[in-house]
């Protein structure tokens, strides 16, 4: 290739093997730079949870774990305990749940199952922006639009209806866990939806083409084959809804009202973990006071970790059995 | 023998179908609703001043949010400048060089970070930068929002280049290009308008964050100069005028919700879309 | 295939080279050479003691059942195996004399170029695909690239074709244009070697025909081996063929010798059809 001698000579300039080259060649680099990075993150998540766990050190040796089971919270005092918190923390997620999963799985049924194909695509679309709003924007919606709309058509009919309930007992003056656990509840649903399509989509064609030519309506193969078939993987996204409602921390203390009470009413003003961290730790002063709150930051990533690890295994259990 | 189909089972599937499909729309009604209301509300309460004004002192009207509005722009540019290098070479080194065991512990920690409350994360960043500074700043809201952002950084980029198929790998190995020279001049371009709506879809994500920005930017009322001094973001703006008294505040509130949830929704979608229309696209 | 007879070709000493004045041409001419070359996928081991020489400009067959290490041979003359996990390869390769596996792999892959069974044209232009190669090894100049990526196209057959579109992206070419591509990217480099897995099997009998012409061509510039399921094809092609069987090299000789009267009857046993 006399033509080509240039190129030839540059191509064949014998290339000096071993590490510099290596060095120089950019492979050792891109993989130690990689590496680092991958380890980075290992090192920021520890740090966190040392972090937490040592700030958490002032109010751990004060109150030990009874800091759990008790009530008062009196920064003058220096009192602190955290279950108002926890109690309004599980309240309001539990009612959140309680709308949204009834809600949320029927409609990912319908998205998954019953709707054609493209409007399903369509509202799937639609069902993730909404995931995409911000949680201050869903309070700024609760403070003005949804507290009023409660205090005006929701708890009088509740109070006629069911006032002997103790749920829904006592006056109403629009931030409660009610108002709370509504806002959540909007706000976990399109997990809780598109999450569980996945899982339903994940179901085998086979399954389901199985009871439709046995002459099964298109309901019957949902509920008795596709459902129980995914099954787990609902509970999976239930979970996750669960994990996502604990640590929501905007649009809850923007309507729940910022009381630390524990009390069976539901129209009572109430506090969660994520709200009282939000609203008082930048003006927390005292050590013993910040190391508290910063506590209740720990109880709530424990709890959010246990809950997420659960859910992650539900989901895979499904995903690897439908495979 | 042909059993004819029971009228009572075609009425449970209808009725069936009916319910699910309206749980469905109560869903998206929702949707539509917060839009819609954001959109008048918010749309109407819009006017230059808000762009282009500091926040009046309280009793004053006829305020702005001009200084949160690059708040969030300062603090959102160090967030990503620390989430994004580490998130995307992390994501890189998964994709490209890792054991099974090691991407298995990664993976698990990075979901693990993804699901920790970003008030907590607020928390750790308070106490890691906040402290020792002895003072609030931009940057303390940075790294906040930056470690939130890795865990996406992360699963993006190693969802998109693992769907680069390998015989692409191997015809650039076949050429003699080093792998480090393969994965950056044929791996990641071929990846790259996935990798940038992941970028863009988690920028959206913190970009509306208001938690951890509470204790660690904290807010500030007029200009703030540098990265080391508090200062005012959009979200937490949003938040303090929400639960205050005045009614023209409120009104900003509603303004400054519009901005953010326009901003959120417009990336959101075209990022969604570049996907959509991606090599990876054609899965879902 | 019966038990026995399996039995039988492994137990087998190692592939004999032949011992004979046309071998002695052979391995004067040799550009790449094998002795006792073995191959392990882990425990299982996928070749078993192969011998051959590659003489200089011929175009060398190899063919064979699927499964029978033909491919997996190929991809160890460029060393593409080491890319995989949990493989391992023992012997003694060479090319034009030097140990291929004391070189810098990088360095072996650019002398020994490869172009794969599936067509597979980077997500970039017509030009860039072809320039690559040589931007990897250092070569910018814009004079150069583009009278080298102009020759290789040319080569490949396929530069009327596509002169006026380099600009255009890869995969708006047709499956055969794109493997012509993929040929022209090889041989940018200026391999001393071309390996070829299957380059025609995913193609229709046109396109097919434009490779085979190509490849004759090439052979003055560069040496070719080619992996091939279609005999017909190595019997078109091949100066030299190699039958393969169960990680053994059966026979390596004249391709005439090897589809008219070849020395072993497993060898005519697959080339009239008997079995496979």
């Amino acid at each position: 290739m006399a033509s080509s001698l240039y190129i030839g000579d540059r191509l064949h300039r014998p290339r000096a093997r071993g590490f510099y080259s290596r060095l120089t060649g950019g492979d050792e680099i891109a993989y130690l730079i990689t590496l680092v990075s991958a380890v980075t993150i290992f090192v920021i998540v520890a740090l966190l949870v040392g972090e937490l766990w040592s700030n958490s050190q002032p109010a751990i040796k004060a109150f030990g774990w009874h800091f759990l089971t008790t009530s008062t919270w009196d920064p003058n005092s220096g009192k602190f305990g955290a279950l108002p918190f926890i109690y309004g923390t599980c309240v309001t997620s539990f009612l959140a749940l309680l709308i949204a999963v009834p809600l949320g799985v029927a409609s990912s049924l319908f998205l998954a199952e019953m709707a054609p194909p493209k409007l399903s695509n369509v509202l799937t679309f639609l069902i993730e922006l909404l995931a995409a709003v911000p949680s201050v924007i869903y309070g700024l919606l609760g403070i003005f639009i949804l507290v009023p709309l409660i205090r005006d058509y929701l708890v009088p009919s509740l109070s006629k209806v069911a006032g002997f309930l103790p749920i829904f007992h006592g006056d109403f003056y629009g931030v409660s866990f009610l108002a709370a656990g509504l806002v959540l509840s909007v706000m976990v649903v399109p997990f809780i939806i598109s999450v569980s399509r996945e899982v339903l989509l994940a179901v085998p064609v086979e399954q389901r083409e199985a009871a439709l030519a046995l002459g099964a309506t298109k309901w019957e193969t949902t509920w008795q084959i596709v459902l129980p078939n995914a099954g787990t993987g609902i509970i999976g996204s239930i979970f996750l809804a669960l994990a996502r409602a604990l640590g929501e921390t905007m649009a809850v203390t923007m309507v729940i009202g910022n009381t630390p009470k524990i009390t069976a009413s539901l129209f009572s003003p109430g506090y969660s973990i994520a709200a009282v961290i939000a609203n008082e730790f930048a003006e927390a002063s005292g050590s013993l006071y910040v190391s508290s709150l910063i506590f209740l930051g720990l109880v709530l990533f424990g709890l959010t970790i246990v809950i997420n690890a659960l859910a992650r295994i539900l989901i895979l259990t499904t995903s690897r059995r439908g495979a | 023998m042909m059993m004819e189909i029971s009228p009572k089972r075609r009425v449970v599937n209808a009725v069936m179908l009916s319910l699910s499909g309206i749980c469905t729309a109560l869903v998206i009604g929702v949707l539509f609703f917060i839009l819609g209301y954001l959109l008048w509300h918010g749309a109407s309460s819009l006017n230059l001043a808000f762009f282009t004004k500091l926040p009046k002192p309280s009793g004053e009207t006829g305020g702005g949010m001009a200084n949160a509005i690059v708040g969030s722009g300062k603090v959102l540019l160090i967030a990503a400048l620390i989430g994004v290098p580490i998130g995307f070479l992390a994501g890189v080194y998964l994709a490209e060089y890792s054991g099974r065991m090691f991407a298995f512990c990664l993976r698990y920690t990075v979901d693990l970070l993804n699901g920790v409350p970003s008030i907590v994360i607020g928390i750790v960043a308070y106490a890691l930068v906040v402290r020792p500074m002895k003072h609030f700043s931009a940057l303390a809201g940075g790294v906040a929002l930056g470690i939130m952002m890795i865990p996406i950084a992360v699963r993006t980029t190693e969802e998109f280049l693992r769907a680069i198929p390998n015989s692409m790998r191997e015809a650039a190995l076949a050429l003699g290009a080093t792998k480090a020279k393969t994965i950056f001049s044929v791996v990641i371009p071929a990846a790259i308008s996935g990798l940038l709506s992941g970028l863009m879809l988690n920028l959206a994500r913190v970009a509306g964050e208001t938690a951890p920005l509470l204790f660690t930017a904290l807010g500030n009322m007029f200009w703030s100069h540098g990265w080391l001094r508090p200062i005012a973001t959009l979200p937490v703006m949003i938040y303090n005028y929400a639960i205050a008294p005045e009614e023209d505040l409120h009104q900003q509130a509603w303004a400054a919700g519009f901005v953010l949830l326009a901003l959120v929704l417009v990336i959101n979608v075209t990022a969604r879309m570049i996907i959509a229309r991606g090599p990876a696209g054609s899965r879902r | 295939m019966a038990t026995p007879q399996r039995q039988q070709i492994l137990s087998e000493p190692v592939t004999p080279i032949p011992d004979t004045a046309e071998s002695a041409k052979m391995t004067a001419s040799s550009k790449l050479n094998a002795r006792n070359l073995n191959f392990y996928y882990g425990s299982f081991q996928a070749l078993h003691g192969i011998g051959i020489d590659i003489s200089s400009n011929k175009i060398t067959a190899f063919i064979g059942p699927s499964g029978c290490g033909k491919s997996t041979f190929l991809r160890t003359m460029n060393r593409m195996n080491e890319a995989l996990r949990n493989t391992r390869v023992e012997g003694d390769l060479r090319l034009d004399g030097e140990d291929l596996f004391s070189m810098d792999v990088t360095d072996v892959r650019r002398r020994v170029g490869m172009v794969f069974q599936k067509s597979n044209p980077f997500p970039k232009t017509i030009f860039d695909n072809v320039a690559y190669g040589l931007r990897v090894n250092g070569i910018h100049k814009k004079s150069i690239v583009d009278d080298a990526v102009e020759r290789s196209l040319q080569h490949a057959a396929l530069w009327a074709e596509v002169k006026d579109k380099l600009q255009k992206p890869a995969s708006a070419l047709s499956g055969g244009q794109q493997q012509r591509l993929c040929i022209a990217r090889a041989l940018a480099v200026e391999p001393e070697v071309l390996l070829l897995d299957e380059p025609c099997s995913a193609l229709d009998p046109i396109a097919t025909l434009k490779i085979e012409e190509l490849l004759f061509q090439i052979k003055d510039i560069t040496t070719i081996v080619i992996v091939t399921h279609n005999m017909q094809q190595a019997a078109r092609l091949a100066d030299y063929t190699g039958f393969f069987l169960m990680g053994k090299l059966i026979e390596f000789d004249d391709t005439k010798k090897i589809f008219q009267n070849p020395a072993r009857k497993e060898t005519e046993d697959y080339v009239t059809g008997r079995f496979g």
